[in-house]
Parts: C-alpha cells; sequence; structure tokens
C-alpha cells in the first residue's frame, strides 16, 4: 500500500496540471462527485462536525490495525474537500493518520482560496481526522 | 418577537426572559416572507410588556409597518424596541413620526466603522432608566458613600468613549446625507428591481423574500444546489455574496432550507456589477451541473 507521503505527492502531482482557480474547482467537484455516499443512519449528530456552514458528516472504523472513514456533506464543494482530505489517511495506521500534517493544502492555495468561515470548517476536518487516529492508537495501547 | 429577527434582536431577549421568567411570543411569518399581522393584533393584551422587532429584515429584505405595528403596541401599553440596523443603511427614518419606544443602529452598516452604533430612546424612558455601567463621565457628583449620575446622554456613556468610531462614523453620515438619503433609496430600489428580473431569468433560481415592501437585498437559491457551492465559486469570480443562515435560523427553517445565497445593494452597486452577478451565476450552475 501506498505511504501517506506517497499520496500526498500525487495529489500535488495532479493539480499541478491545473494553470486556474476553475480547473481547481472543476476537480474537486468531481471528487465530490465521485464520493459514495454515508448511509442515512452514519449522518447522525454525533459523526457531524462542528464549524463548517455546510453541514459535514465523518466517521471512522478499524480493521487489522487500518483506519477506514466514511464521509459526506450537503455541499458539493465540501464532498470534494473532504474526499481530498481522506485520500492520504485512508487506510493508514492510526499513529500516521494523528500526526499528519496534511502539508498539501498550503502549495494547493487551498486555505487561502477558502473564505474565512470555510477555513475553519477545513480545519475542524483535519482535527477531527487527526483525533480519530489518536483515539485508534489509544485503543491499541 | 418576530420570526423575521436577526439573532441579536432574539437571542438578547431570550436571555432576559430566562432571567426574569417572561414568556416570549412569536409573530410568524407567510410564504413572501411577511409579517402575520392578525396573529401580531391576536398576540398583543395587557399583559404584553414590550414588542421588539425589526424594521428591515436583512436575510428578506421585507419593510415592516413599524408605524402601525408601534400603535398597536402602545395601545396595550406595551414598550416597543426596534433593530433598525438595515433600515437606517437604505432609508430615510423618523423616530419621532415612528413613535417607536428605542431604536438601535449600527455604524458598519451605514458606511461606517465596527464597534460603534446607536441606541435612540425617548427622553422620558431614558430619565427613568438606571445606567447600565458604572465609571468615569456618567456621574457628577461622586463621594465615598454615593454617587450622583450625569444626566443625558452621558448617564449611559461610562468610561472613554470610541472617539475614533464616533469620528469615523460622522464621516460616513456626512457622505450619505450629501449624496442623499432619498437618491440612495431610488438607486437601491431601481436596482432591486433590475437585479430579481435578471436573476429570476436564469432557470432554476428562486428568490427568498418576496414582501410587496421591500429593501435592496436579493436572497436566493439554486433548484438541487448548495447555497454553499454557488457562494464559493462567485467568490472565485471576485463577486462578494454571503452564504448561510444571516444570523437568521428561524427564517430558513421557516422556508425549510441550511440557507441562502444573498447579494445586498448599497449606494456603490451598480447594474453592471447585477450583471457580473447573472453570469457569474450562469457559470458556477454550469460547474456544478
Amino acid at each position: 500500500m501506498e505511504s501517506i507521503a506517497q499520496r500526498e505527492a500525487a495529489i500535488l502531482e495532479d493539480f499541478s496540471f491545473f494553470d486556474d482557480w476553475m480547473d481547481k474547482y472543476e476537480h474537486l467537484i468531481a471528487l465530490g462527485k465521485e464520493l459514495s455516499p454515508m448511509s442515512e443512519e452514519q449522518k447522525v449528530e454525533e459523526n457531524q462536525i462542528k464549524g463548517c456552514q455546510s453541514q459535514v458528516w465523518l466517521c471512522a472504523r478499524e480493521e487489522e490495525g487500518r483506519v477506514f472513514f466514511d464521509a459526506d456533506a450537503d455541499a458539493i464543494i465540501t464532498r470534494g474537500m473532504i474526499a481530498l482530505l481522506l485520500r492520504p489517511v485512508q487506510g493508514q495506521a492510526p499513529v500516521d493518520i494523528a500526526s499528519y500534517e496534511f502539508g498539501f493544502l498550503d502549495p494547493l492555495g487551498l486555505t487561502a482560496h477558502l473564505s474565512p468561515t470555510r477555513a475553519n470548517g477545513l480545519l475542524s476536518m483535519v482535527k477531527q481526522i487527526r483525533l480519530y487516529g489518536v483515539a485508534f492508537q489509544a485503543k491499541r495501547g | 418577537m418576530t420570526q423575521l429577527e436577526h439573532h441579536s434582536n432574539l437571542v438578547p431577549w431570550q436571555m432576559l426572559a430566562q432571567h426574569t421568567g417572561a414568556t416570549l411570543r412569536y409573530v410568524p411569518i407567510d410564504g413572501r416572507g411577511v409579517l402575520d399581522q392578525a396573529v401580531y393584533q391576536s398576540l398583543l393584551n395587557e399583559r404584553t410588556k414590550l414588542v421588539a422587532f425589526n424594521h428591515i429584515s436583512n436575510a428578506l429584505g421585507t419593510i415592516n409597518p413599524v408605524k402601525a405595528m408601534t400603535a398597536a403596541a402602545h395601545a396595550v401599553g406595551a414598550v416597543v424596541v426596534v433593530d433598525g440596523a438595515q433600515a437606517l443603511p437604505h432609508s430615510h427614518v423618523d423616530v419621532q413620526d415612528l413613535d417607536v419606544d428605542f431604536y438601535a443602529g449600527s455604524a458598519h452598516k451605514m458606511y461606517g466603522p465596527t464597534g460603534v452604533g446607536l441606541l435612540y430612546g425617548k427622553t422620558a424612558w431614558l430619565e427613568t432608566l438606571p445606567p447600565y455601567q458604572g465609571g468615569g463621565e456618567m456621574i457628577s457628583e461622586v463621594a465615598m458613600d454615593q454617587s450622583s449620575y450625569a444626566g443625558l446622554p452621558h448617564k449611559f456613556e461610562a468610561g472613554t468613549p470610541n472617539i475614533a468610531g464616533v469620528i469615523g462614523w460622522g464621516a460616513a453620515l456626512s457622505w450619505m446625507q450629501q449624496v442623499g438619503l432619498e437618491a440612495i433609496e431610488a438607486h437601491e430600489q431601481a436596482l432591486l428591481a433590475y437585479g430579481t428580473e435578471r436573476l429570476l431569468a436564469i432557470p432554476g433560481v428562486k428568490i427568498y423574500g418576496v414582501a410587496p415592501e421591500k429593501a435592496a437585498v436579493l436572497s436566493f437559491n439554486v433548484a438541487g444546489v448548495h447555497p454553499y457551492d454557488v457562494g464559493t465559486l462567485l467568490d472565485q469570480m471576485g463577486i462578494a455574496v454571503r452564504t448561510g443562515q444571516h444570523c437568521t435560523q428561524p427564517i430558513m427553517d421557516c422556508f425549510g432550507i441550511p440557507g441562502t445565497i444573498r447579494a445586498s445593494l448599497a449606494a456603490y452597486t451598480s447594474r453592471e456589477d447585477l450583471d457580473a452577478l447573472a453570469r457569474g451565476l450562469e457559470k458556477a450552475i454550469a460547474l456544478l451541473a
């Protein structure tokens, strides 16, 4: 399986082909459409991420030392964002997820392009993903 | 209270009600975003202590019949507090003619700086009310055992005022008067009609807030699209709109929507701006389709 670093490099390469914001957002919209929807049972308040203007849900499960995430959002660009955030961490070890810095966001200009409330939402998503890493790590002891 | 309020005219009353045990009652809106005046009349009785509502809705643009609502409230002996934050920048307001007891406004909604606002009150009320803060500048005599308070308005202006804010606001108000409040209102009303026409020509667009008496705000959604997606793409095109609940969650709940996209029109908005909005919106819809 590819490491977090390898997947991060792949994301940066994908985005390097885009010349303007429209291509970038078209890509995000496409990622949002590709993300498989969560079941309605998973879209409950305890899985909801606070601090986003649109509704975002995230949950995770551990299988044989790997963490698998499910996510959804009611806005398509937000779905694309969460899909992008999950790409490097999907199926990785809790310890790697807990300390992951999501270093691709800054070079992609995504934090700068997003409005303050949206950037806060992004931060909440990043924190929640890491928190799952920490929680599963603690559970393993 | 009404269903049409900004959170800033809801939450403080909820806090007061918790403190005093008062009961809050709400006047609902109809599908156009207009207050149901029959319900309003039915809610008023001799136990009604205070009526608070906005002059113009920030989310929908509805202009409320302040004078008639105030007269009805006064008929049962209730105090009337009006949130004028959206009326002051968009229209000529005469508090004496409206006969309201209190009227509030915000400088940053009137081309002025943030952090400064106004509360108008009838003299009799202001003389009756105790100071809400104590300190320098609000006293006439201070001894070790007691103090007496200064006259109006100093009684309510303890401490060092927001000098820079007030001077900045003064400059903004002079500018508004120079342009002319009637001229601003006429300009905005013409733009509102034009913008409404441009937006409704785009398939799937629905405008929220279609009161017959309406101020210059265009609150809308596109069928099948989340307002936040549209707002994000418009932002990329340099078109400034606000998306979300606009601090009016009860209104959004009433329409059963997560929020709206809102374009606010002002003295400096032009027809070209609205053309850019319409073109941008078409582009955003194409991207999201």
